[in-house]
């Protein structure tokens, strides 16, 4: 069988070939594999057609000039890579979300990228591109999310039993 | 507004590398997310603790070859902890991180496009609270760009070495426990 083909790959696998990748980004672009500042190039990208003033006037929004760099490509690529991926796994088409279940993701995003914000970085340029290079910085994120992650998913969660 | 071409393509290339992965690694699947946070699904673990492993090795063997920097954020220990904490709550509740969110929503799962769409007003809401942050609770317990090697003078090779066997433990235990 087609290894492309299949819905799934072992999990070992797969954090060996994000390992490898992160080589590779660390090599080939000066840059580790992370996400959640390009949620901030969007809003200035946004923000700069409207009020380009008040993006000047905000350093956190100014400093990211060029708005499209590396990590916003890297984002873009992402959502094809994992289309594909889908699309040759043949994955089921995902139902349509209820209403409360758009609010929870809403809520939900939010407060993830709030998070993100404030500790600098995510699962991706925390979690794994500051954990590999043993930042201290890496380490007490994965125990901060670890522990409020699981406080949430045994007071929200523990219901849905499969 | 742009990088330079051959950065924007470098950038798409990996980016595509790291959404396949994480499609067929199935942690672009909430339920899988969800299921670590409660214990009963290892997967995310398996998936970020052998990156990590793997993806460390190859990082330090290449900063000691002189092919890399290193690219260690600042351990701004008060503003970490309480948005690592923020954080968790949102992933159990969205069920997806960032990265996968932006993957489920490649898969064209709605409610992960939803979740970007909270993930940018919060990213619009802190941009215009960052200057104030960064007066307050960034500069609490920040002890800098330190390293976990730099700061126990333990070589990053026995860091790895520890934590690729602690590893290999547990996921062993695990997978007989299953089995």
């Amino acid at each position: 069988m087609n290894v492309l083909a299949k819905k799934s790959w072992s999990p070992y696998a797969v954090g060996g070939l994000i390992g490898v990748l992160s080589w590779f980004a660390f090599w080939s672009s000066d840059h580790p594999l992370g996400v959640s500042s390009v949620m901030v190039r969007v809003v200035a990208v946004t923000e700069n057609l409207f009020a380009a003033d008040h993006v000047t006037a905000t350093p956190y929004l100014a400093k990211l000039r060029p708005f499209f760099d590396w990590e916003f490509a890297l984002v873009v690529g992402l959502l094809a890579g994992a289309f594909a991926a889908a699309r040759l796994g043949r994955m089921e088409a995902p139902e349509k979300p209820a209403g409360s279940r758009i609010a929870e993701a809403v809520i939900g995003g939010f407060l993830l990228l709030f998070g993100a914000r404030l500790a600098g970085g995510c699962t991706s340029g925390h979690g794994i591109s500051g954990s590999l290079q043993l930042a201290l910085s890496g380490w007490v994120f994965f125990l901060s999310i670890f522990a409020s992650g699981m406080a949430a998913a045994f007071l929200f969660k523990n219901k849905e039993r499969q | 507004m742009f990088e330079t071409l051959p950065r924007i393509l470098l950038g798409l290339v990996t980016g595509f590398l790291f959404g396949f992965l994480l499609q067929k690694g199935r942690v672009s699947d909430r339920k899988v997310i969800v299921g670590q946070f409660l214990l009963r699904d290892f997967t995310v673990m398996k998936v970020m603790l052998t990156a990590i492993v793997v993806g460390g090795a190859g990082v330090y063997a290449m900063h000691a070859a002189g092919l890399t920097r290193l690219f260690v954020k600042p351990a701004q220990l008060a503003a970490i902890v309480v948005g690592g904490l923020i954080f968790g709550v949102g992933m159990v509740l969205l069920g997806y991180c960032p990265g996968t969110a932006v993957a489920a929503a490649g898969e064209g799962k709605r409610d992960a496009w939803w979740g970007l769409a909270g993930m940018t007003a919060a990213a619009a809401v802190y941009a215009e609270l960052a200057a104030g942050f960064s007066k307050n609770i960034l500069t609490w317990a920040d002890l800098g760009p330190v390293t976990l090697p730099g700061l126990t003078g333990v070589s990053a090779w026995v860091w790895l070495g520890a934590l690729a066997v602690g590893a290999a433990a547990f996921f062993r235990w695990l997978e007989r426990r299953q089995a």
